[in-house]
């Protein structure tokens, strides 16, 4: 039975590291349906956020893999009900399409969406939300001339309370020395 | 330890690092990208010894080969493009088998890295799946504490390959302050956790009420030096034992309690206790498909103790009812006084009434004096016989390697080099040289078929070249004997690019310098090895041997390992 997962990955800021990861998915044939990287909390340390869609012994098995390289501090999975997720979207829209009544502005308001740009030829609007919600907004623009659309990797918080400095403490605690 | 020194070039600390680290061996090749290493290897030679193999794979196998037999990673140092592709098999073979190994690679300067200058190649993105550590070197300043890095991450936890491509400006570069210390940790690496009380808890009461306890051996033993642990623990419980591939001579052949190798082509014993005992002990392996059989039929009935370093490893196949993350040797130190001592004698006749039927059936054949066929099990056991103890055995793959498992008797101090997880031909006679190169009493047994032989054979010439004591013996049955098993089985005999048209290999490794013999008869067998070991330094011994013998027991395809087939006629 295949579930959407997101692997949550703390890590040294290390040049390959991205690449030492993916390959371990492209190796399990596993798609990654989402990537984000970024400086996390802590010193020097980054995270991976990457949402896959597998079983879940598959999962499991490529967090292990994860943790086991070098570079990798921590590798965490959790279940879609055990993360807050967001991601933000981009949308350029021609003005030419906007026309002189208000129903774009009307329906940026309503989404929570918000204007971030105005050309002369084009404006950008900013939408923030999860993966449905930006879908959503998306499908309501139809009857505009969206010229371009992008959308981020998600982040996530988790819900359980672990810190990683309480993880990795207890990791060299666990450790065993020659 | 700490050495400091100022004004050397990025070459010349790498060759300081390399002696930092105890090393005393490199295997390699010089080209363009690292000759600024080869010079400082000059002035070092009176402590660094150096290789020179015919190809890079060579280099990695005998560094493979060096690390076995010295307890130590080995070291292989080539150049950029084709010099670091060439290294790729043997990377990925260290990598399957666990066998430390530190591969240093030169590579173009920084500035011209990305455009496709003359003999640049990705190595750092290509052996990113086969290594267990990698790193770019381009600045003289990173050298130490990458070099000292890639040590400890290849020899601790479990053992793997590690790749440190060198750019050529970094090897030239002056360094105003070299300071060498060797590396204890790294923050995000934790190679060895301690084995959980809990877990080691519910094992002991495992195996203290178990009525058939069966214990299973793999590579860690031998890589956690733990063969007297191992043996202590089976004897006071009286538990049998049994070998992976990668685990033989963990425990001696001899030994009352020893039932033989698991697996594919494995023993009779080994294979029927796995689906028969009530406590399955596995220690320091990985249940391989080799191993295993069909997964859904293998020890069903068995609770699985599962000792493992590498938590990956944990549940990835066979579920563990105990499973404890641990070096092996920590977590027997741990479980050994709390286990009470048992007889299991019922067991242990079942054992022995295996062995018996699997003497009777497969040993007469395969051993037999009196047949006018030489087969490969008797060529094997005759050089056993005759071989000193302390003897390193070199395999390559096929049909030779599955006759070196089963017929070689390891003694006490004797050990089984050989290509498990990749499975790799021409493995064997690059990896005696590194064996060989720290074993100068001439103790190396190298076993190969015609087919492994000629993927390496250029290494003769290193073999020529250091005098390297190497007692090669070559099982020839102008086939690729495997290949033509599994044709024979399961395609209904359509032989097929299997056959071999073979040049006279005693010609040409008479070519070389080294003696060479061949014979084709059972009456020339023991004669013909008593003078390869009588024969000081290299020897190679060719052995005609029957074209159309199989290997058995074979585990059917699909099926579980009690299902093994002890010859054709079952």
């Amino acid at each position: 039975m295949k579930h959407k997962y997101t692997l949550l990955i703390y890590t040294e800021n290390h040049i390959g590291l991205l690449n030492r990861i993916s390959i371990i998915f492209t190796r399990h044939k596993v798609n990654i349906e989402s990537l984000n990287t970024s400086p996390s909390m802590g010193e020097n340390i980054h995270s991976f956020v990457i949402t896959i869609i597998t079983s879940r012994d598959k999962a499991e098995h490529l967090r292990k893999l994860i943790e086991k390289q070098v570079e990798v501090l921590k590798a965490f999975i959790y279940e879609e009900n055990q993360v807050i997720a967001m991601g933000v979207a981009l949308f350029k829209i021609s003005t030419s399409s906007i026309g002189a009544n208000n129903i774009l502005e009307q329906l940026i308001r309503s989404s929570s969406a918000r204007i971030i740009a105005v050309e002369p030829e084009f404006i950008v609007v900013e939408k923030t939300g999860t993966q449905d919600d930006i879908k959503n907004f998306l499908d309501s623009l139809s009857g505009f001339d969206v010229r371009e659309f992008i959308q981020s990797g998600r982040v996530v918080v988790t819900r359980p309370m672990g810190k990683l400095t309480d993880y990795l403490r207890q990791m060299s605690e666990m450790e065993e020395k020659d | 330890m700490e050495t400091i020194k100022s004004g050397i070039s990025g070459a010349e600390a790498v060759t300081l690092a390399l002696i930092e680290e105890g090393v005393d061996t490199v295997f390699g090749y010089p080209g363009g990208s690292n000759l600024p290493i080869y010079d400082s290897f000059f002035t070092h030679k009176d402590k660094i010894n150096h290789i020179l193999v015919r190809h890079e794979q060579g280099a990695v196998h005998a560094a493979e080969g060096y690390a076995a037999a010295a307890k130590k990673p080995g070291v292989c140092m080539v150049t950029s493009g084709p010099g670091a592709t060439n290294l790729l098999t043997g990377i990925a073979d260290a990598q399957l088998d666990s066998v430390p190994v530190v591969c240093i690679t030169g590579q173009v300067n920084v500035s011209q890295l990305g455009y496709d200058a003359f003999q640049e190649t990705d190595v750092v993105g290509f052996s990113m799946p086969v290594t267990k550590w990698n790193y770019q070197i381009t600045r003289a300043s990173e050298i130490a504490e990458t070099i000292a890095k890639a040590f400890f991450i290849a020899r601790s936890g479990r053992p793997g390959p590690v790749l440190i491509d060198i750019t050529k400006n970094a090897q030239n570069e002056i360094i105003e302050n070299f300071e060498y210390r060797k590396c204890t940790g790294i923050r995000s690496y934790h190679p060895k956790l301690k084995p959980q009380e809990d877990a080691l808890n519910e094992a002991v009461m495992l195996l203290n009420n178990a009525k058939r306890p069966f214990m299973v051996l793999g590579h860690g033993v031998l890589l956690s030096g733990c063969k007297s642990e191992v043996k202590t623990l089976a004897e006071k419980l009286n538990m049998p034992v049994a070998c992976t591939l990668l685990g033989l001579s963990s425990i001696e052949s001899s030994h009352p309690l020893f039932a033989g190798m698991v697996g594919l082509h494995g023993n009779l014993a080994a294979n029927k206790m796995t689906n028969e005992c009530d406590v399955l002990l596995a220690v320091g392996m990985r249940f391989a498909d080799r191993v295993t059989g069909n997964v859904q039929k293998y020890a069903p009935q068995a609770k699985v103790i599962h000792i493992e370093i590498d938590p990956s490893e944990i549940n990835k196949v066979i579920a563990a009812a105990v499973p404890i993350v641990s070096d092996a040797k920590s977590a027997l130190k741990k479980i050994l006084p709390l286990t009470r001592s048992s007889s299991h004698a019922s067991w242990i006749e079942k054992m022995n009434a295996y062995k018996k039927q699997e003497s009777e059936t497969v040993f007469s054949r395969d051993l037999d004096k009196n047949s006018k066929i030489l087969r490969m099990g008797r060529v094997v056991k005759a050089v056993s016989d005759m071989m000193p103890e302390g003897t390193v055995i070199v395999t390559d793959v096929g049909q030779n390697q599955m006759a070196s498992a089963r017929y070689f008797d390891y003694k006490k101090n004797d050990f089984l080099v050989t290509s498990g997880g990749l499975g790799t031909m021409g493995f064997a006679l690059p990896a005696s040289i590194g064996a060989s190169s720290i074993k100068k009493d001439g103790a190396v047994v190298c076993v190969m078929g015609d087919g492994g032989f000629q993927m390496t054979m250029e290494e003769l010439g290193a073999v020529m070249q250091y005098k390297l004591p190497v007692k090669m013996v070559l099982l020839n049955n102008n086939f690729l004997g495997m290949i033509r098993q599994l044709q024979e089985l399961y395609y209904s005999s359509r032989y097929y690019f299997g056959e071999m048209a073979n040049p006279d290999f005693v010609k040409i490794v008479e070519a070389y310098g080294i003696n060479a013999k061949k014979i084709t008869s059972q009456e020339d067998l023991e004669p013909a090895v008593k003078e390869m070991f009588d024969t000081p330094g290299p020897y190679f011994l060719e052995v005609q041997v029957e074209k159309s013998e199989n290997i058995y027991p074979v585990i059917p395809a699909g099926a579980g390992v009690d299902e093994l087939l002890l010859s054709p006629e079952n």
